[in-house]
């Protein structure tokens, strides 16, 4: 039984998420959101903290979850209720933010039921189980995930600002080259690979 | 009416000067005039074919898809050839041909056409390109390092009639590998004259420090570069390896060696410094400066691949447009905020 807070460890975990093996990148899950919402700066950061508050706590949610599946030999419902509880938890999450923070509710905006379904954040709960991290790294692991996605989304979202103003050829405006730029970076992001610490 | 025509209403810049892009582009060519000369005399004959095959796919490139497109066909700015050849300067010698054309076409029509030419792009076509081809063909891009001088062995011969070993093609015989080379393999003994004349193992125009920083001296003078990034760049590697590089403790790395190896100045003062990819102020400019710096280091020190400039050049492009967005100048008579 290893420790279950090891600094180093976390820092490895923290560094590859953000940055080795980063969700956008490297894993390409969550490219729906990354193309969809990375048209603003400003609607980018608020994208990236919904994602951040989300993944986290549904990474925490998802641990505990498969740990009763585990109890009951049943994991093999992974997938199905990781989805479901991520709907609810997001759900209702969403009322208690409406009700008791309205600020937070309104800056979040569309972000929160946006991401519910996001295969990112399906994946930071089934990477957390395949990897067999402990309640700590979970949370580490998960929020660092979160904050490289956000750092891809603010990224993308700067360039493609800048892309706004500049006359790209009209068969390539929009989504050919948002791909073609996250192709790049993803190129760029390779530089990260066999990092260690 | 005739007051009208004197009134030219026009949006910024309204103060031109003389210089134009073709200016530019024929200075950037001067100033890696010396670097390329020193590819071609260390690396021999053979680095020529490779940097010709990379300026001409480069232009042909530009000129085909500008022509289909029905553009204005602008070859004649000379930027394809100053791509295509920084893309040759940053490639092995021995690298077989047709990946040099592969890398230089897709450096114009991905990374530079596809956003709309010149001054549209986001990255540095040259670096993209390069770091493409070393994601697609790693083997080939890490090996084909020729020995510094190896046409000044005894049995080589210009005028022999194998015409493999004129072009160094047979590049296992003479294979070096670059100083910063990682894992099992052990670089050749050089000495840090070595490395700033450029009599080392590396790519074509990365090795001859001197070289590059008499062309980086040129386009200053010309102001064409400030030498804010660059600086920024080199003294963030240099201090970093200096206080961590080292095997004895803090205060122990080889800085010199890190500085001079590898394609750091010429990063530094011939892609980073990319006038359409760089930030626009001099604050922006030193903060990618710095950023690169981190970057390159940590790619070196951390890493898996052998050298991180081209990455942490790409990166730091990508961070630009925010760069631009959080150190836009206060403008006269605004508060300061």
């Amino acid at each position: 039984m290893r420790e279950l807070v090891d600094f180093s460890t976390l820092m490895t975990i923290a560094i590859g998420a953000i940055f080795i093996n980063n969700f956008v990148l490297s894993r390409f899950l969550g490219i729906c959101p990354f193309v969809g919402v990375s048209k603003s700066v400003e609607s980018s950061v608020g994208m990236g903290m919904a994602v951040i508050f989300v993944m986290t706590l549904a990474g925490v949610a998802t641990y505990y979850v498969n740990k009763v599946l585990a109890l009951s030999g049943i994991e093999f419902l992974q997938t199905l209720s990781f989805i479901l509880v991520i709907a609810a938890l997001v759900q209702f999450v969403e009322m208690f933010l409406q009700k008791f923070n309205p600020a937070l509710y309104s800056a979040l905006g569309i972000y929160l039921p946006l991401i519910t379904t996001n295969c990112a954040v399906l994946g930071v709960s089934l990477l957390n189980i395949k990897e067999g991290y402990n309640i700590i790294e979970v949370i580490v692991f998960s929020l660092c995930a979160a904050v490289g996605f956000a750092l891809a989304l603010v990224i993308m979202a700067g360039i493609r600002e800048r892309l706004e103003i500049t006359d790209v050829p009209r068969s390539m405006e929009g989504a050919p080259i948002a791909f073609i730029v996250a192709g790049i970076l993803s190129l760029a992001f390779m530089g990260f690979s066999g990092m260690k610490f | 009416m005739t007051v009208d025509r004197e009134l030219v209403v026009t949006t910024s810049p309204h103060i031109r000067s003389d210089i134009s892009v073709n200016r530019v582009m024929i200075d950037v060519l001067v100033a890696l005039a010396p670097a390329t000369a020193a590819g071609i005399y260390f690396f021999g004959f053979r680095s020529a074919v490779v940097l010709a095959v990379a300026v001409i796919s480069a232009v042909v490139t530009e000129a085909a898809i500008q022509r289909v497109a029905k553009w204005e066909v602008a070859v004649g700015d000379y930027s394809a050839c100053v791509t295509g050849l920084l893309l040759g300067m940053n490639l092995p010698p021995g690298v077989p041909l047709w990946i040099v054309a592969i890398g230089s076409a897709f450096a114009i029509a991905i990374a530079k056409l596809a956003f709309g030419g010149l001054g549209k792009n986001i990255f540095n076509p040259a670096l993209a390109g390069r770091v493409m081809l070393l994601a697609a063909w790693p083997v080939a891009m890490t090996k084909g390092w020729l020995k510094p001088e190896w046409w000044r062995q005894a049995d080589f011969s210009f005028w022999s009639w194998n015409v493999a070993d004129r072009f160094g093609i047979s590049v296992d015989v003479i294979s070096s590998a670059t100083p910063l080379v990682k894992g099992g393999a052990q670089a050749d003994a050089f000495t840090l004259m070595d490395l700033f004349i450029g009599r080392v193992g590396g790519c074509i125009g990365e090795t001859s420090a001197l070289a590059l920083l008499i062309g980086a001296a040129y386009l200053i003078y010309r102001r064409h570069i400030y030498w804010q990034l660059p600086a920024c760049f080199v003294a963030t590697v240099g201090v970093l390896v200096w206080f961590f590089g080292g095997t004895g403790g803090y205060f122990t790395g080889n800085f010199l060696m890190h500085i001079f190896a590898g394609g750091l100045i010429l990063g530094a003062f011939f892609m980073a410094t990319d006038m359409v990819t760089s930030p626009m102020t001099i604050r922006g400019q030193i903060i990618m400066g710095i950023g690169c710096g981190l970057l390159t280091f940590l790619v070196r020190l951390k890493g898996g691949p052998p050298e991180g400039v081209s990455y942490s050049i790409l990166i730091m492009n990508a961070l630009t447009p925010l760069i631009d967005r959080y150190t836009v100048p206060r403008r006269f008579g605004e508060g300061v905020a």
